[in-house]
Order: structure tokens, then C-alpha cells, then sequence
């Protein structure tokens, strides 16, 4: 986007009858008749006032999509605890149950151990890969249409539109005085925002408990302190985000916006305002027809303000891609409307590539949409060999895994008949919802024999048997014991081998010490 | 900076800072931010009154309102004591074998024991009970004074030699010195350690070990058995130790043999049931028998 060169000059919101904060024009344009006011630097107070924005009801393509995100969204953050899912007879039946207390992710047919968390690793590298294509594709979709603050705070504005009317009400009804209307309208609101905020962060520890179990006991008043001091987090942290901080969020607390130009391009599909189409804007005289608007010198932009009354952010879309602007295209819906309204061909406001913009603004063909592109090829790549690394290592994850931890004091034992042996602590997590039954081998050390502490069991050569509680690690002390004759060098490999009862193997490298000679 | 510059673009002021020609806007903060600030400073003020905060010389604010980290370790720790009460009863109340049956109270005690162990054994065990020169090694095969639970039990319980009404052996005699008290001389000592040598195969001299075998059968088999199996093989509690074998809990050379016979041997142990509590010896026994030598 090419900035306007020209100082544009100063221009009123005109619904809502204050001047917009404006930059003082540089010193040279300053009217040398113009009274010399006070020095701005001398005025600048320490802190920015926040400026309240109105966002405007607004109708449209890109406003339909916004609620129908917003739908399934909600549906999904609200339901998705209630969904069962069988697991056999000692597992909990909820599809996606993050069970902290017991140490044990549930995600539908997964189930992950604590040793395991590098999965959630390449979910979360997964879903960057995935922000960064969707931004390379299309800009900040995830800030418009799916990020929760956005959702949370477009139900927000919703809620306040029904209680206390369109932009033009709220403005008016915070500029007025104090009335039992105003109060009660307040009142209303903020309730409701509080009831929408308590469903959020209730919702929220379902997800960390069994759902329904902990419904009665909310219910019965019988929730614990934990739970409780949750729902009044998330329900604070909603109420405050989506009630009074909204675009703030997005332009000082979230980092995205800051490095969101790193990942679009030229060829990314982005909000922009035709600035070769629509300037010099002006208002729309009703005696004055477009033939005539053009021979002035006059764009199609009639400075109706629509698109800045509509924006979230509160920003004008004109002044061309900026940091607050989280790509949500309702400015377009506003322009558009306006644009059929007067005659004018739409998309004066338009979610287009900066190619194919630039070639309209020049004259010549449009360009298409470039969807393979060396970034997009390469995230979607990514995208592709790490889900498949991941739905690989689902696929193939293991029942039983085994740790083997060789003992460091002492090193190796000299027995008296000459042989050397080693201990180890062996545990063997048995990931499945059977008591199981195992049989170790180890191989490596010629003429290697086993034994297990404690368990008064002789001396075998070669296999022991082992067992395993469900869902439990078990710990056992394992003894090696070789030959000297049997040894080679100070530390030769070993090799522990676990077979189950129902033949699942699992092995584990070790090495075998001995002296020197 | 003398003059303030200001930003044509913006208008905005810059902060005077230029890298590489960009110049940072001194932008004001947003007004919640600076609240928050303030905020902070405030919650600070309240913690220095309500908090210990200010150190006075030896002394510190204490805080309206007592707290003290001090308190809540030592409240931590009783917290755990009481939480180890039930199994440290139990271990109390069983016997030493019985333990190892039972899978809780096992896992309890080698935990507690390995604590133990480093606390008060492993200084000369060594960490793991790795032994050292005269100190025995106690992960293998060995066993002087008996190798069950029992007998581990018993020995630290009572110690080696040591001063107490039940303790094994005799308190500061152990192995008769042969050479100091006269009994054999130079070459018989010479002889019956080339015959000990002779027993693990690494004799150098025939002759001289053919001799040494009467100066054994003689001196040396009251004790350490006539095949040299040590006395708990033959059934006597004296601590003699098997001569066939690897494992030497002073050397097996021929110097340290010399040495040996010459001056004779008497490790001391203390006696622990002065110091440690039933609870915690049957821990450390228990501990010591599953580091890989009990039998």
C-alpha cells in the first residue's frame, strides 16, 4: 500500500461530533497567520487516553463468516467436554480429559504419559506451522475470525448492542448523564457479560475434570477451592479481556501483530483499501453525479467513515495495512454496502493479494491468486511431515516402555568366584489397562545371568520373569552377573529385552562395566 | 540532544535514538498499562508492611502478618513426619524378613534406607556400598559375619568389636599377629602366604607353598577352615574370611599377606542401636541386603 503523500487534512468523525486525535502537520505547513498555539510536547500527558471504539452492526459476507466461526467455536468450547468416549472398564470415558491429578492427557482414542508430552511439542509446532501458512495465505484470519479474543469479544459487542443499542446509542448514552435508563442499561449488560464470563471459565475446568461429576457438584455447592478459584480466574480474565480491553489486547499484550509482516508477502490475500480508486475522497453531493465527481478529480470513496465505524480495532482502513488491523474484512462489508448503495461497483475496500492490486491500480490484467508459493509449499511440507511424524508415532505408540538406569556406585561389583556384575533400576511402564506379564532377556555379554532384588528368586541364566500393575510404573532392581572370562574391554554394550505375555517387545541399550584387565 | 526532533510523518517526538536511520517514536503508554505500573508499586508498598521485606543489621522487618518461611519448612517437615509415621510403625512392628514380603513397606524402607546409608554408612562404605581398602564391600558376594537380613541386622545393630554387651567378636582382638607375637617366624610367614597364593593360583613358588600348607593346617585352618572356605563355612562366628577368593578385604598380594599374617587383622564397626532408631536400622538392613550381596 502507497501512503497518501499529502498531508490529508484534518477530518472530523462526524457521528460522533469529537475530533479524532490528529498529528499536529509538520512545522512547514503550520498557516503562518494561524494564532501560535501552546507547544503540543508541553501538553503530551504521560499516558494515552484510551480511546473507547464503537464498533457498528454491520452486515455481509465477512460478517456472516464471523458468525458462523463464532458459532462453532462456542459450540465446540462448550460441548466438547460432554463427549464420551469408551475406554474399558478403569479408564475415564471422556473424549478429551486433561487429568493433571493423575497424570494422564486423553485426547478421544490417544492417551498420553507425562513422558510422552514431546506430542503436545509437535501439536503446538504444528498449529504455528499452521498460523504461519494461514497468515501467508490469507493475513491475520486467525486474529479476525478464530482467536478467542476475537470470539469472546465480537459475542461481547454483540451483547451490548442488544442492551444498549447501535454505535450511535452507546455513544450517546456515555456522553449523556447519569439517568436510571443509562444505569439500568449498564447494569444489564455488564450481568450478562458476568453470566457469559462464568459459563467461560466454568466451561473451562471441565476440560480437567470429569465433566458431569463435577456438574453435581457445582450443583450440590460442593466444588473445591481449586475449581472454584479457576472459574473466578477465567471468568475475571474473560470479563476484563472481552469486556473492557478488547483491541487492546491485540495492539499491546499479543506479540503476533508485531511479526505478523514476516510472514505475509506480496501474494498474501490481505484487507486494502484502493487508495488509486477511491481518493481524493470527498462527501457525496446529491446534485453532484460520478461523471462530474471525476471530472473534480474525485475517487469513488465518499467519506462516509463507515468502514472505521464498523472496525473493531478502531482504525481506518485507508491509511493502509496497519498493526491493529486483524484482517476480520467487516470494513469491506461496510464499503460494499455503501458502494451498491450509490451505484459504484463494490470492493473499494477489498481482500485482495498487493500483486494483483498493484496491476489493477496500473492498468494492467489481474493477477491471479498465487496459492503455491515457496513459503506455502514449504509450511504445508513442514505441516505434512510433522503431523505425519505425529499420527506415525500415535499409530505405533507402544503399550509398555521401559527405563533402565545402570548404578554408578559402584560401577561393577567383583564377586568372590571372579565374575563381575552391574545393577541396574529398571522400570517398566505398563501403558496399557491389564495387569501384564513380561519376560526379560539380556544379550551382549556372553554368559550373562539375571537376577531381581528381593524377589527371592534364583539366579537365572538368561530370562526372568517380571510383572506389571495396569496403568502403573513398576520399579525393579535388576542384577547382571557375567563371567570375567565373558567380558571385553571395560564396557561392552547390553542389551535388555522385554517381551510381554501377548508378545509386545520392548528394548533398551545399556552397557555392562567391568575392570579394566 | 539539545533539540527535541520531531517525527514529519507523525508528529510524533522521537526518543533521539537512531540505528541504522530508524528512529524510535517516544509514543505514550496507554493508560491501563501506566495504572498497572502503578498498581505494582502500590502491591509492593503493601507487601513491605505485610511481608518480611527490609533486612536491619542481625535483625529483619518481621511483617504484620508473622510470616516466616523458617516456620512453614519446619511445618513441612513435621507434616512429612507424620505422613511416614504409619509405615515407620509398621517397619517398627515387624521383623527385619518379614519386610522384605511385603511390597509397601519394602519399597519404604529401601528409600529410607538409601538416606540412611548415605547419612551414616556411606563414609566408609562408600555411596552404593562400594567398600574400600578394609572397609567391606557390601553390593557383593562376601560376607565376614553373614550375609541375610538377619545378620546384617545384627552386625550393625551391635557393630564389629565394638563396646557393646551383644557385639561379635571380641572387643580390639580380631586375627592373631603370627609375626609380632612370635608365634611363626620370617619364612614360615613367607611360606604359608605363598601357599594362600597357591590357593588362587598365582603362586610363584612351589616349594615354599608345599611348606606353607603345614604352617596352615597348623596356624590357620582353627579359623579359616581346612580348605580355606572362612568360618562361617565351618560354622563359626569369628570373622574369617574365605581365602579362596577373589575379593580381598585388605589385599591379596603377597606383601599385604605378609603384612596380614605379621600383624594380624581387626576391622571395627560401631554399634549403631546406640545411635539409630529399630525403625531405621531394619531400613538400613533391608537396604544393604538388596544392594545385591544378601543371601
Amino acid at each position: 500500500m502507497s501512503a497518501t503523500t499529502e498531508q490529508p487534512p484534518p477530518r472530523i468523525d462526524r457521528l460522533d461530533g469529537d475530533a479524532l486525535e490528529r498529528p499536529v502537520p509538520a512545522a512547514g505547513d503550520a498557516p503562518a497567520a494561524a494564532p501560535p498555539k501552546a507547544p503540543r510536547r508541553a501538553a503530551r500527558s504521560m499516558y494515552q487516553k484510551h480511546a473507547k471504539v464503537y464498533p457498528k452492526a454491520v452486515h455481509g459476507t465477512f460478517r456472516r463468516i464471523k458468525w458462523a466461526a463464532l458459532a462453532v467455536l462456542l459450540a465446540i468450547y462448550y460441548v466438547l467436554p460432554w463427549v464420551r468416549w469408551d475406554r474399558g472398564p478403569n479408564a475415564p470415558d471422556q473424549a478429551v480429559l486433561l487429568d493433571l491429578a493423575n497424570r494422564r492427557f486423553y485426547l478421544f482414542f490417544v492417551e498420553l504419559w507425562p513422558q510422552q508430552i514431546y506430542y503436545l511439542t509437535g501439536a503446538l509446532i504444528l498449529a504455528a506451522l499452521g498460523l504461519f501458512l494461514a497468515t501467508s495465505l490469507a493475513g491475520r484470519v486467525w486474529c479476525g475470525y478464530a482467536c478467542p479474543q476475537t470470539v469472546w469479544t465480537d459475542l461481547y459487542v454483540w451483547v451490548e448492542r442488544l442492551v444498549e443499542g447501535d454505535r450511535g446509542e452507546r455513544i450517546r448514552l456515555d456522553q449523556g448523564p447519569w439517568t436510571a435508563r443509562k444505569a439500568g442499561r449498564k447494569v444489564l449488560k455488564n450481568l450478562i457479560w458476568l453470566l457469559i464470563a462464568v459459563a467461560t471459565g466454568g466451561a473451562w475446568i471441565f476440560y480437567f475434570t470429569d465433566a458431569p461429576t463435577l456438574l453435581g457438584e457445582m450443583l450440590r455447592f460442593e466444588v473445591s477451592s481449586t475449581a472454584l478459584g479457576f472459574i473466578g480466574l477465567f471468568t475475571a480474565t474473560t470479563y476484563l479481556l472481552a469486556g473492557f480491553a478488547r483491541e487492546q489486547v491485540c495492539t499491546y499484550m499479543c506479540p503476533w501483530p508485531r511479526f505478523q509482516s514476516a510472514m505475509i508477502d506480496e501474494d498474501s490475500l490481505i484487507v486494502t483499501y484502493q487508495d488509486w480508486r477511491g481518493e481524493g475522497r470527498s462527501l457525496l453531493r446529491k446534485s453532484q453525479s460520478w461523471e462530474e465527481r471525476k471530472a473534480e478529480g474525485l475517487g469513488d470513496c465518499i467519506d462516509c467513515f463507515n468502514c472505521v465505524q464498523v472496525c473493531p480495532a478502531g482504525i481506518d482502513i485507508r491509511d493502509g495495512l496497519q498493526m491493529q488491523c486483524i484482517g476480520c474484512g467487516l470494513c469491506i462489508d461496510a464499503c460494499d454496502e455503501i458502494m451498491t448503495k450509490v451505484g459504484r461497483p463494490t470492493g473499494l475496500i477489498t481482500f485482495d493479494t498487493q500483486t494483483n492490486q498493484v496491476a489493477v491500480a496500473t492498468g494492467g490484467q489481474p493477477v491471479p491468486f498465487r496459492l503455491l508459493r515457496p513459503r506455502t509449499i514449504l509450511y504445508t511440507l513442514m505441516m505434512l511431515v510433522i503431523a505425519g511424524g505425529i499420527g506415525v508415532g500415535l499409530l505405533l505408540k507402544p503399550g509398555l516402555d521401559i527405563s533402565v538406569l545402570r548404578d554408578r556406585a559402584p560401577l561393577f561389583v567383583a564377586l568372590s568366584d571372579g565374575s563381575v556384575r552391574n545393577a541396574y533400576t529398571f522400570k517398566i511402564s505398563n501403558m496399557t489397562r491389564d495387569p501384564r506379564a513380561y519376560t526379560l532377556a539380556v544379550s551382549g555379554v556372553a554368559g550373562a545371568s539375571l537376577s531381581v532384588a528381593g524377589d527371592g528368586q534364583d539366579e537365572q541364566a538368561g530370562t526372568q520373569r517380571l510383572t506389571a500393575d495396569p496403568d502403573m510404573v513398576a520399579t525393579y532392581r535388576i542384577f547382571v552377573t557375567a563371567p570375567r572370562t565373558g567380558l571385553q574391554g571395560a564396557s561392552q554394550p547390553l542389551t535388555f529385552r522385554l517381551t510381554s505375555a501377548d508378545g509386545e517387545v520392548a528394548t533398551y541399550d545399556s552397557v555392562f562395566m567391568g575392570p579394566a584387565n | 540532544m539539545a533539540q527535541k526532533e520531531k517525527d514529519a510523518l507523525s508528529g510524533v517526538e522521537t526518543t533521539g535514538h537512531e540505528w541504522d536511520g530508524l528512529r524510535e517514536l517516544n509514543n505514550p503508554l496507554p493508560k491501563w498499562w501506566l495504572y498497572i505500573f502503578y498498581v505494582c508499586i502500590a502491591w509492593s508498598l503493601v507487601y513491605y508492611v505485610l511481608y518480611p521485606a527490609w533486612p536491619l543489621g542481625k535483625s529483619y522487618t518481621k511483617g504484620l502478618l508473622g510470616y516466616s518461611q523458617r516456620e512453614e519448612l519446619v511445618q513441612k517437615v513435621a507434616d512429612g513426619k507424620k505422613a511416614q509415621e504409619k509405615y515407620l510403625t509398621a517397619i517398627a512392628a515387624t521383623s527385619v524378613e518379614d519386610i522384605q514380603k511385603n511390597k509397601d513397606l519394602l519399597a519404604f524402607a529401601m528409600a529410607g534406607g538409601r538416606s540412611y546409608f548415605n547419612e551414616n554408612c556411606a563414609a566408609c562404605h562408600g555411596a552404593g556400598g562400594q567398600g574400600a581398602k578394609g572397609f567391606p564391600t557390601l553390593a557383593d558376594d562376601v560376607w565376614l559375619w553373614g550375609g541375610t537380613t538377619a545378620d546384617i541386622y545384627k552386625t550393625i545393630q551391635h557393630g564389629i568389636r565394638a563396646d557393646d554387651g551383644d557385639t561379635r567378636g571380641t572387643v580390639g582382638i580380631g586375627m592373631t599377629a603370627f609375626g609380632k607375637d612370635g608365634i611363626l617366624n620370617r619364612d614360615q610367614i613367607g611360606q604359608v602366604a605363598e601357599y594362600v597364593l597357591s590357593l588362587n593360583k598365582r603362586s610363584t613358588d612351589a616349594a615354599a607353598a608345599e611348606k606353607g600348607k603345614t604352617v596352615y593346617d597348623e596356624n590357620c585352618a582353627a579359623c579359616h577352615g581346612e580348605n580355606a572356605q572362612g568360618s562361617l563355612a565351618v560354622g563359626m562366628d569369628v570373622g574369617a574370611p574365605p581365602l579362596v577368593t577373589a575379593n580381598w578385604l585388605y589385599g591379596g598380594d603377597k606383601a599385604t599377606l605378609v603384612q596380614t599374617i605379621t600383624n594380624g587383622r581387626a576391622g571395627v564397626m560401631p554399634a549403631w542401636s546406640k545411635r539409630l532408631d529399630d525403625a531405621t536400622i531394619k531400613s538400613l538392613a533391608v537396604y544393604v541386603h538388596n544392594l545385591g550381596g544378601g543371601k
